[in-house]
């Protein structure tokens, strides 16, 4: 990669490749497209809403991986029933 | 004597398989043990070229496993060291013509005779893969150090892992030291990080590869090629020897010392 490239602060073309092998790898072992990742946040969200109050823009549905293990993470931010609502 | 029988494969094609096959087989012989190459690649035959044993093929694999001649008689000997023998693959055939059960029988028939049973996988992860796989004791996953190639390797590790084999060991092939340097090229440690498997080995990009390759002399032979010396080492580290894997790059000595007074000079 260029100097320019390095003093503008881009990323080099070694860590993009790393990122994009780490975002591609997620989906592949857990064979969990990024479309589908959407359809479970939004059925989650319709769901829990039934039963508590959730900040439904801030729920987040991730795949992540630790070693060759890979897991589904939910992270739903539940909103107070006596000051939010 | 029994043989370990080593599977090379890839998932995808083209990142050195049957250089790695060749030249890992070499160096085992050259180290004076007992080895047959086996091309399990059926229909697209190449080990026989890039060992340049191709004018003497008489007999092949799927003659083997159509009873027309006996195991022995489809070996053909290197004459360059003691004790290596290729088994050919057919080039007029398909896949279907070897099953896993054919590759199990003709390795259980080799394994008293030999120290070392190398082969040769087909690229993707189809039937021909499966039949590589299937005698395997030990197996050598090459992959370049490039998205598409890793990417393919880690699916191959969850194929592997699926058919209830032993996790593979991997093998860096290609690796250009400047780029890595550059920041252009996934390094080593990036890969490992990525696919969590243990490594056995890293070869350089080296033009003599290519050469050896137009000869028919595998690389290993050339005393003074990087790869040759890298695959050297993988052959010493199958025999269980501490060979470290990550050697200082340019050398000791005067010469080394010079090369990176050069490099340190240009191209940053």
């Amino acid at each position: 990669m260029s100097w320019l490239d390095r003093l503008r602060g881009r990323p080099s073309p070694r860590e993009t490749a790393k990122q994009r092998l780490q975002v591609i790898l997620v989906h592949d072992r857990s064979d969990l497209s990024p479309g589908l990742l959407e359809v479970i946040k939004d059925e989650i969200i319709a769901v829990l809403s039934r039963h508590v109050p959730i900040i439904a823009e801030e729920v987040r549905v991730t795949v992540t991986q630790d070693a060759r293990e890979c897991r589904l993470v939910a992270d739903i931010p539940l909103g107070n029933r006596h000051s939010r609502s | 004597m029994s043989a370990q029988v080593i599977t090379v494969t890839s998932g995808k094609g083209g990142v050195g398989k049957t250089t790695v096959t060749a030249n890992v087989g070499m160096a085992l012989a050259m180290a004076g043990k007992k080895v047959v190459c086996m091309d399990a690649d059926i229909g697209l035959r190449n080990l026989d070229v890039v060992l340049g044993l191709e004018n003497r093929i008489v007999y092949d694999i799927v003659h083997v496993v159509e009873g027309r001649c006996r195991t022995r008689q489809a070996l053909i000997r290197d004459k360059r060291v003691p004790d290596l023998y290729l088994l050919p693959a057919a080039q007029s055939r398909d896949k279907s013509a070897v099953k896993p059960e054919d590759m199990v029988r003709i390795c259980e028939e080799l394994r008293p005779e030999f120290d070392y049973i190398l082969i040769d996988s087909a690229a993707g992860i189809e039937e021909g893969f499966r039949t590589a796989l299937a005698p395997a004791d030990l197996i050598l996953l090459v992959t370049n150090p490039e998205v598409a190639a890793v990417r393919d390797a880690d699916r191959v590790i969850g194929l592997v892992e699926a058919m209830g084999k032993p996790t593979p060991k991997l093998i860096v092939n290609r690796l250009k030291p400047d780029m890595v340097r550059r920041g252009d090229m996934l390094d080593t440690s990036d890969v490992l990080e990525i696919l969590a498997i243990e490594l056995l080995g890293v070869i350089p990009e080296d033009e003599q590869v290519i050469v050896a390759t137009n000869r028919g002399v595998p690389v290993v032979l050339e005393e003074r090629s990087p790869a040759g010396q890298a695959f050297r080492a993988i052959a010493r580290r199958l025999m269980g020897e501490p060979v470290p894997l990550f050697p200082s790059e340019d050398g000791q000595g005067v010469l080394g010392w010079l090369r990176r007074l050069v490099r340190s000079g240009g191209g940053r």
